[in-house]
């Protein structure tokens, strides 16, 4: 049977010659020129923010600087995950999410470089975390949003917790599995202590439909599954802007009030320690927490507010400072306990 | 003829001693296609058995475990029913428009699972459960069986089922005790990957309210942000698929398949579908509406609201795609010629063990084998991190099974004797094999490297973690505006990606007929 090995190898050579071939091809025809930029002079930021924000960013911060970025797509977990399985061999310079955990996820594993303090003071406090290990670029605001024709005003809940109570057994739903939902938990378990947050979570789980994400559930209710849901604002006001496909039979409640049901989640910015292009890096991050970058997030598809550089926000959207939301710290948020109190609930 | 001649049986119980070399080459390949199986062992061990147990013992894994399971055991014996039914039918019966519902049953395979369930989501907004999961993986899988079923049901020599007619067996008789148990091959061939997939799949239950371990883990990627947990619960997925590995290597035996000469010396006399026709025609138009018209609907509805500027990375993408699922291609059936030759040609317990053992990892999910192959690459060839070496090695983990099933399928029907009688005329073995088994095989290997492109180019998080940076796919194109909700910018790209699919799956459904002919 050494014939057998003779062929095999042989026939294994000849593929891996045509496979090199086509991974060749693959490379000279699109994507070498950008990994040969990408290793030195381009920089490298693993955006899981809106792709389409991001681009625009880059192409105004390329034209004003004439330093090429290269992007590298993707979701806040993976992308987390995958700056930590890195670690220090990691080819990225900034990490761009749409919410803190993923930030914080990165910060804890000490990979990140402290942000320039000139950026930083770009961002009021509320909206960057204490560390000063990256900043926030962008925040959304949770808001209730709910089907007119199941749910009158008057019936409207005046704050989240009212959700756990038994009269909206079976009408209301959210996707406690995400990131998204988690940050709002910490508020929760920021302003309202544990206890009181343990009880909020076995009412959801008594009360609510579970979905995947902020979409399905904004589906579900437009659809008329359940009267009302938990989402973040952005989402409505992005399907309004469009077809209103999936939002046209609903409207918005802002709890307002300081109520956690009020709480607004920054999207991240950092430099990664390990950037071979530490000073380029910062100048981007300044570019995003600067009037420019901020302006272009304002006026944008996104439907983000900007929080630096006192930019306002899209219209129609109501001004970030009016929604009332509670103070909490970044990066006190997504503790391992709300983890915990989740697990116990049921909920994951 | 298929079914083997008592000859050909004997000589397979006798079988040779594989070369220590072919050993050799399959164990160390064996043992790469092993990484994301041993990294999900490392993250068990590093979180310790208290924290697993902890994770393990949830209320919550009870519910996943549940579905997980019910969808494996209910999904893969309706996907064989619908695959070996549309197949016996559009190959055997009178059915009117046959050619045409011959294709029609192949056409869900160039719609990605994905696509497929957002089309159903938005059109049954109140998808969900195990229903939903059950119809939206049962109807974009079922090719998976039809396309093999098909294949042999053509290679088949009908004098066996005449002479049972001539016996007096009716119909559905000989359909049940002649025809089916020749088909075992292509049905446990079929449901192997249709199970495996079925463990891995993420993105055809996102869209519907449907979890199951995969599901799950990749949730719990994005919730708990720990790492290590996440890992540990593919263990879970891992024992899942030996289980299912097992089965299907038992229900297989020994058996061959091989066949000397043109099979189909008579063809098949169609059978007359008579007072059926109304209900056979209704039921392929209802499967090929349900699984192809219906998902494409709300893709093509959104397509006409998309605007020019949304074009502009298509061209890119398509490139991208190509190359890509073809070097995925190209690799699975490299890496599965090998054991595939092992498992056919010497057949032995350590032979499916090793088989085993290629097919495990296929069944964890994504995110799951493209961080194995981080930390691996960046620790051991940190020059090949980010380059498409990288990512052709998730797609060959993650489709190897495709590749696998048909070379070991086309392998058994290669007869060893057509090689001994060339070497026996003087040919060197070598020769021999080149010309006469290689020819032979050609087939089973295009459609092996067909389905593996088809998978590849619908891979999406291997291929946004481990593609060189600024690669843009269509399916992680896809998959970026949908999630925006931008859907008008997102059926762009399902489409292109649908009609990119178009000639793999063309050239699948061409071998189907090239056996017989």
């Amino acid at each position: 049977m050494r014939k057998l090995l003779t062929i095999t190898a042989t026939i294994a050579a000849t593929g891996l010659l045509l496979s090199g071939c086509a991974a060749g091809g693959s490379d000279s025809a699109s994507t070498e020129d950008v990994v040969a930029e990408a290793s030195d002079e381009a920089l490298v930021v693993y955006n899981a923010q809106h792709e389409q924000l991001t681009e625009e960013w880059v192409e105004e911060f390329t034209a004003q600087t004439g330093i090429e970025v290269v992007l590298r797509n993707g979701g806040d977990s993976e992308l987390g995950n995958q700056l930590v399985a890195e670690g220090e061999a990691s080819r990225a310079d900034v990490f761009l999410t749409e919410n803190s955990p993923a930030m914080s996820l990165v910060e804890n594993e000490g990979l990140f470089a402290p942000v320039d303090a000139e950026t930083l003071a770009l961002v009021p406090e509320q909206y960057r975390p204490a560390s000063g290990m990256w900043t926030g670029i962008a925040a959304r605001s949770t808001v209730f949003v709910y089907n007119p024709e199941l749910l009158y005003e008057s019936e409207l809940p005046t704050s989240i917790l009212d959700l756990q109570n038994p009269e909206w057994m079976g009408s209301w739903g959210g996707a406690p599995a995400g990131a998204d939902f988690q940050a709002i938990v910490s508020a929760i378990l920021e302003t309202q202590g544990t206890e009181a947050t343990a009880e909020w979570l076995e009412g959801m789980k008594e009360n609510a439909t579970i979905y995947r994400n902020n979409i399905v559930t904004m589906k579900a209710v437009n659809a008329g599954e359940v009267a009302g849901g938990i989402i973040y604002h952005y989402y409505w006001f992005r399907d309004s802007d469009a077809e209103g496909e999936n939002s046209g039979n609903t409207k918005l409640h802002y709890f307002g009030n300081e109520d956690p049901g009020a709480f607004v989640s920054v999207s991240g910015g950092g430099v990664l320690a390990s950037s071979d292009n530490a000073d380029k890096a910062q100048q981007f991050l300044a570019f995003l927490a600067g009037a420019d970058g901020q302006k272009i997030l304002g006026e944008g598809y996104s439907f983000e507010y900007p929080v630096g550089s006192e930019v306002d926000a899209r219209d129609p959207l109501p001004a970030l400072d009016s929604l009332n939301a509670p103070v909490v710290d970044p990066s006190s948020l997504n503790s391992p306990e709300v983890l915990k109190l989740m697990m116990q609930a049921g909920l994951l | 003829m298929t079914r083997t001649s008592r000859a050909t049986r004997a000589s397979t119980t006798t079988t040779t001693p594989p070369s220590p070399g072919l050993l050799v080459v399959v164990v160390v390949l064996a043992i790469g296609m092993l990484i994301p199986v041993g990294y999900v062992i490392e993250a068990t061990a590093r979180i310790g058995l208290d924290e697993l147990g902890a994770l393990l013992l949830r209320p919550r894994v009870g519910e996943l475990l549940t579905n997980t399971v019910l969808i494996v055991l209910l999904a893969v014996p309706l996907t064989i029913v619908l695959g070996v039914g549309s197949a016996w039918l559009v190959e055997r019966t009178d059915l009117p428009g046959r050619r045409f519902f011959a294709v029609l049953c192949v056409a869900p395979l160039a719609i990605p699972s994905f696509v497929s369930s957002y089309g159903w989501a938005s059109i049954v907004p109140s998808i969900q459960g195990l229903g939903g999961g059950l119809l939206v993986a049962t109807l974009a899988y079922y090719p998976l069986v039809y396309l093999p079923a098909l294949a042999t049901l053509r290679g088949l020599n009908p004098s066996l089922e005449e002479s049972a007619r001539s016996l007096g067996l009716t119909e559905g008789a000989i359909l049940l005790r002649v025809v089916i148990p020749q088909l075992r091959l292509a049905i446990l061939g079929g449901g192997l990957i249709v199970a495996l997939h079925l463990l891995a799949e993420y993105g055809a239950f996102a869209f519907i309210r449907f979890d199951t371990f995969t599901t799950a883990i990749v949730v719990a990627y994005q919730s708990t942000f720990a790492g290590p947990s996440a890992a540990s619960l593919g263990i879970v997925l891992a024992l899942l698929s030996i289980i299912v590995l097992a089965i299907e290597a038992t229900a297989r035996g020994r058996a061959r398949y091989a066949y000397v000469g043109s099979s189909s010396a008579t063809q098949a006399q169609p059978i007359a579908l008579g007072r059926f026709t109304p209900v056979a025609i209704l039921s392929v138009t209802a499967l090929g509406a349900l699984a192809t018209v219906v998902p494409m609907a709300s893709v093509i509805r959104w397509s006409f609201a998309a605007k020019p500027d949304m074009l502009d990375g298509l061209w890119r993408a398509l490139v991208d795609t190509s190359l890509l699922s073809l070097s995925g291609a190209v690799g699975a059936v490299l890496v599965a010629l090998p054991i595939a030759w092992l498992a056919t040609r010497h057949p032995s317990r350590l032979s499916k063990t090793l088989e085993g053992g290629y097919s495990i990892a296929s069944s964890l999910p994504a995110i799951i084998v493209a961080l194995a192959l981080v930390t691996v690459t960046l620790n051991v060839a940190p020059a090949i991190y980010q380059t498409a070496a990288t990512v052709t090695a998730a797609y060959v983990i993650i489709f190897l099974p495709r590749a696998l099933v048909t070379l070991r399928a086309g392998l058994a029907q290669v007869p060893e004797s057509l090689e001994e009688a060339a070497r026996a005329l003087g040919t060197p073995p070598l020769l021999a094999r080149l010309r006469v088994t290689l020819p032979l095989l050609l087939p089973a290997i295009a459609a092996a490297g067909a389905l593996v492109a088809l998978g590849a180019a619908n891979e999406l998080t291997a291929t946004l973690l481990l593609a060189p940076t600024g690669t843009r796919t269509l399916a992680t194109q896809f998959w970026s505006a949908a999630s925006s909700i931008d859907y008008p910018g997102a059926a762009p790209y399902a489409i292109t990606l649908v009609l990119l699919s178009i000639p793999a799956v063309a050239l699948l459904f061409a071998q189907t007929g090239s056996k017989a002919r």
